[in-house]
């Protein structure tokens, strides 16, 4: 299966989400000007600080060309995976439900922090059971999720919210401890925490990596097959 | 008039008859102010270059040495490494958070300027005390938040870095960056002009009215201090980009692969005036500028402003004419304005027009090679420069007591309220993260390629250099050889940063020239070339210098990152050994400073040659696996020492420390505590095993490992 990842100016994390697809699969970056898809079966929107994040994080993104094709390959029930930056940009999109404010420290962030699987199911959490703890990375400044109340209810019955931090590692004030939710449809996923700073022991840990390939086994179920 | 403005533009009268001496008239304003800055302390290193000729920089890994933008080394695999420190010390205590972000920007255009992608960042940062100074507190947070900010939204790990707090730096604080960057070796570019007919071209940012006369004004000359006429200075702070520096550097990369350009350089200090002038002297030719081309912020900014403004994301290259095409559109895909401003000439001066009229017709060896140099005139202080601090300790306290409080101090407490605010992992390279070991570890190679890798570490103590500048200065380039052992990285190169006061007064001029000694001596036992840094001077306030704090930055290579070495005890039942030639004192140490004692007196002798052997015996257990931790004894002595390596272990320790050995005593670079199984410990001195969750030294103090934890925690998290 071949992952494309969108490369804005100011992504920063984009050969690191590559390299990570790239362990299971094909990976193409795509370019932000560029009408096109390459004919990926995955989408990653990475992290970074897209256009320097100015007037509004992934608000300028969210614009570029290339977010026209995703968005309507989403449509289409496309995998687009969103990290940091790019669950940002997906939520400017309006792919993704709620909002990311600023942390409560009001400061960049860097930790190795523990979620958990809230659900064991789908196309980006299928490879891991419900309630496994995965230790993955967060760095981001605006990373607290946010939802009114009874959006927050809505998600959690309806399944989309996939990923927590685990008790006493929510370091950016999120709702609820919410880490990673998906669209209704449950094809487009945003978290804060970054996978693809996860994929090999050597850097720290290889829990992301299941992430990736939870995405490589639906794509070859569901759309390969 | 004119002998009134080069005054003012910092030149001295002397300077000014060399100057109409050389030209054989007298220069006209944009002249004057092209070479003020040219002459300039931080530009032309008036005081200190007859110094650093007695600097090494002579060895078998080095590709590139001082004088280009970044110095490089050979890692093997056709790969080389630049790298450089810089200071932005001035800018940051007027202006801390785009002065510290602008150094990391400076820093990091230094080394793509040479065509090596920027892998990583280290910082070394001095502050005044925190506890006494709300004003210490303010430039630590916004230096901080500076520097995070730059680096993380650029996508360049910060990996490591120091800081430490005197009351010397009350009114200079400094803030030094260091980058490492990557290349193939035949990607390596040097900043020489070439190729008259060849074109000049100037990317990136719009120029503007900011920066104009920092080299001179702001990083060449005293602060007042306090909140007074420094404040004045801000319009001579540049404002960093880091969005635009994120798309130069992409672009230059770029430009570079696809093999457009001639030469590079950043435009950093002196912009326009200092780049030019130094590709043209690199490469013996001539350049001329049409200032009209340039694109402006303002556009009725004056000639001089044009040639000397300092707003950054700026570098200047040299294309073939027929490549300008193919250049442009590689800049228009990145969103990177790029203006051809003139071109490379058979000549040896550079020559400024704008609107038709030359305005600036210099002999390039005027701007560079005529910069006076001057000799120092050192002389030992005849009494103590530096008042004792304010005692913490009165000194009844109980070893354990003493210990807590060398933990929550501000110099020993963790860093981690600071790094937390780095992105350490971006570019998926970093093996060791900060607090993981001595020193941070990087993976050269992608996935399914060799697991090479290299080790940096950064340091300098101020405080030991105040007391003996020639031995404190050998002990920083002792310690980063020692970080380096501890993760089983044999040193390639180092860069160094100079940090001084004022180099006219002799005991200044005293404290740089035994310092450049000390230096030279320790690099030549092991045998370490410099390949290159900076030298920060004149950073006095009317209470006197800041202890004189060179700032080492060196590199070293391991043949496998999977197997670099940690600094935490790893298993229970590991045997501890103390390993190195270790007579500490309490000479400079932490404790004497809290204590409230001054920093005087001899530090320690070192056996160079015994030095470089342990180093060596440490590298190769932590590369064979049979050193299971490795952690440098520096600050606070083997105590501290041995609570770190609990703390980053989670693991106790009983020890019984050899006869006569002060607890808190120093003597960094010498000596290291590390485990392993017992067998693997054979021949060294081995005073304890690891294990339970105290660490109990005998007869001296016992603590849980979590009292020593939460003392450790408390101390920074107060202030940032």
């Amino acid at each position: 299966m071949k992952f494309g990842i969108v490369r804005f100016p100011g992504s920063c994390d984009d050969v690191d989400a590559l390299q990570a697809a790239a362990r299971v699969g094909d990976a193409v970056l795509l370019w932000h000007a560029d009408h096109d898809l390459q004919g990926v079966e995955a989408v990653i929107v990475p992290g970074g600080f897209s256009y320097g994040d100015y007037l509004r994080v992934g608000a300028i993104a969210r614009f570029a060309p290339v977010m026209a094709e995703v968005e309507e390959f989403a449509r289409e029930g496309g995998l687009v995976l969103g990290i940091c930056n790019g669950f940002q940009v997906l939520c400017e999109a309006g792919l993704l439900p709620g909002a990311l404010l600023t942390n409560v420290s009001l400061k960049f962030i860097f930790r190795q922090v523990d979620v958990e699987v809230v659900r064991g199911e789908g196309a980006f959490t299928g490879a891991c059971e419900a309630g496994d703890r995965l230790s993955i990375p967060v760095k981001h400044t605006t990373g607290r999720f946010y939802a009114p109340e009874a959006e927050l209810d809505r998600l959690e019955a309806a399944g989309q919210v996939l990923l927590r931090y685990a008790p006493g590692h929510n370091p950016n004030g999120s709702l609820r401890d919410i880490a990673g939710v998906s669209n209704k449809q449950g094809n487009v996923f945003g978290l804060m925490p970054h996978p693809e700073h996860a994929v090999d022991l050597l850097t720290g840990s290889a829990d992301g990596l299941k992430i990736f390939e939870s995405m490589r086994a639906h794509v070859e179920q569901h759309v390969l097959a | 008039m004119l002998e009134e403005r080069h005054r003012q533009l910092g030149l001295t009268d002397d300077e000014y008859a060399r100057i109409l001496e050389r030209l054989g008239r007298a220069p006209n304003d944009v002249e004057l102010a092209m070479l003020s800055l040219m002459w300039s302390e931080h530009c032309g290193y008036k005081h200190s270059r007859r110094l650093l000729r007695r600097l090494p920089t002579e060895g078998p890994h080095l590709l590139l040495g001082p004088g280009e933008n970044a110095g490089a080394v050979d890692v093997g695999g056709g790969l080389a490494v630049a790298f450089k420190v810089e200071s932005h010390n001035h800018p940051s205590a007027v202006e801390p958070f785009q002065g510290a972000a602008t150094g990391v920007g400076g820093i990091l255009r230094d080394v793509f300027a040479v065509g090596a992608r920027p892998i990583a960042v280290l910082d070394s940062l001095r502050f005044g005390e925190p506890a006494a100074s709300e004003r210490s507190r303010y430039l630590l947070d916004r230096a901080v938040a500076g520097i995070g900010h730059y680096g993380n939204s650029i996508g360049v790990p910060t990996v490591g870095g120091e800081i430490y707090f005197e009351h010397s730096y009350e009114q200079n604080c400094l803030v030094n960056a260091m980058c490492l960057g990557l290349a193939q070796h035949e990607r390596l570019i040097r900043s020489a002009a070439a190729g008259p007919g060849n074109v000049v071209v100037l990317l990136g940012a719009l120029t503007g009215r900011d920066g104009i006369g920092g080299a001179s004004v702001l990083a060449s000359a005293e602060l007042v201090g306090g909140e007074g006429d420094d404040q004045d200075k801000r319009p001579s702070v540049q404002i960093g980009d880091p969005f635009s520096e994120k798309k130069l550097l992409e672009c230059c990369l770029e430009l570079l692969d696809r093999e457009l350009l001639v030469s590079l350089q950043d435009l950093g200090a002196a912009g326009l005036t200092s780049a030019a002038s130094e590709m043209a002297s690199a490469g013996g030719v001539g350049l001329t500028i049409d200032l009209c081309q340039i694109p402006l912020r303002e556009p009725d900014m004056e000639p001089f402003e044009i040639m000397v403004s300092e707003s950054q994301e700026r570098m200047l290259c040299v294309a073939r004419p027929e490549c300008v095409g193919a250049l442009l559109d590689v800049c228009e895909r990145w969103e990177v304005l790029a203006t051809t401003i003139g071109c490379v000439t058979s000549g040896d001066r550079l020559q400024v027009t704008h609107r038709a009229h030359v305005v600036a017709d210099l002999p390039v060896r005027v701007l560079i090679d005529d910069c006076p140099l001057y000799d120092l005139r050192p002389e030992p202080p005849s009494s103590d420069l530096y008042g004792a601090p304010s005692a913490s300790l009165m000194g009844g306290e109980s070893p354990a007591g003493t210990l807590l409080a060398l933990l929550r101090s501000a110099n020993l407490a963790s860093r981690r309220p600071v790094f937390e605010q780095y992105d350490p992992v971006v570019q998926s390279r970093t093996v060791r993260r900060p607090d993981e070991a001595d020193a941070a570890v990087l993976v050269l190679g992608g996935r399914g390629s060799d697991s090479t890798a290299i080790a940096v570490s950064i340091d300098g103590n101020g405080r030991r250099v105040a007391c003996d500048p020639r031995r404190g200065a050998a002990e920083a380039v002792y310690e980063c050889a020692a970080n380096l052992a501890c993760v089983g990285a044999e040193p390639l190169g180092l860069t160094n940063c100079l940090n001084f006061g004022n180099p006219e007064k002799p005991h200044v001029a005293w404290q740089l020239t035994e310092a450049v000694e000390g230096l030279a001596e320790a690099c030549e036992a092991l045998g370490v070339p410099v390949v290159g840094g900076n030298v920060s001077l004149y950073n006095e306030a009317p209470s006197g210098p800041i202890f004189p704090t060179p700032v080492v930055g060196m590199v070293g290579k391991l043949p496998d990152g999977a197997r670099a070495g940690r600094l935490g005890f790893a298993r229970a039942g590991d045997a501890i050994a103390l390993v190195g030639p270790f007579e500490p004192s309490l000479v400079g140490s932490e404790l004497a400073k809290l204590r409230g004692q001054a920093p005087v007196g001899e530090l320690p002798a070192v056996d160079a040659g015994r030095l470089r052997i342990v180093h060596q015996a440490v590298r190769a257990r932590v590369r064979s696996g049979a050193f299971r931790s490795a952690h440098d004894i520096a600050e606070g002595g083997v105590t501290v020492a041995l609570a770190e390596c609990c703390i980053a272990g989670g693991l106790g320790a009983s020890v019984r420390l050899p006869n006569g050995l002060d607890p808190f005593g120093e003597a960094p670079g010498r000596a290291f505590i590390v485990s392993g199984p017992i067998e693997a410990l054979a021949g060294f001195v081995v005073i304890g095993e690891v294990g339970g969750e105290v660490l109990a030294i005998e007869g001296v103090l016992e603590l849980a490992v979590s009292e020593l934890r939460d003392a450790r925690d408390a101390g920074l998290a107060e202030w940032v």
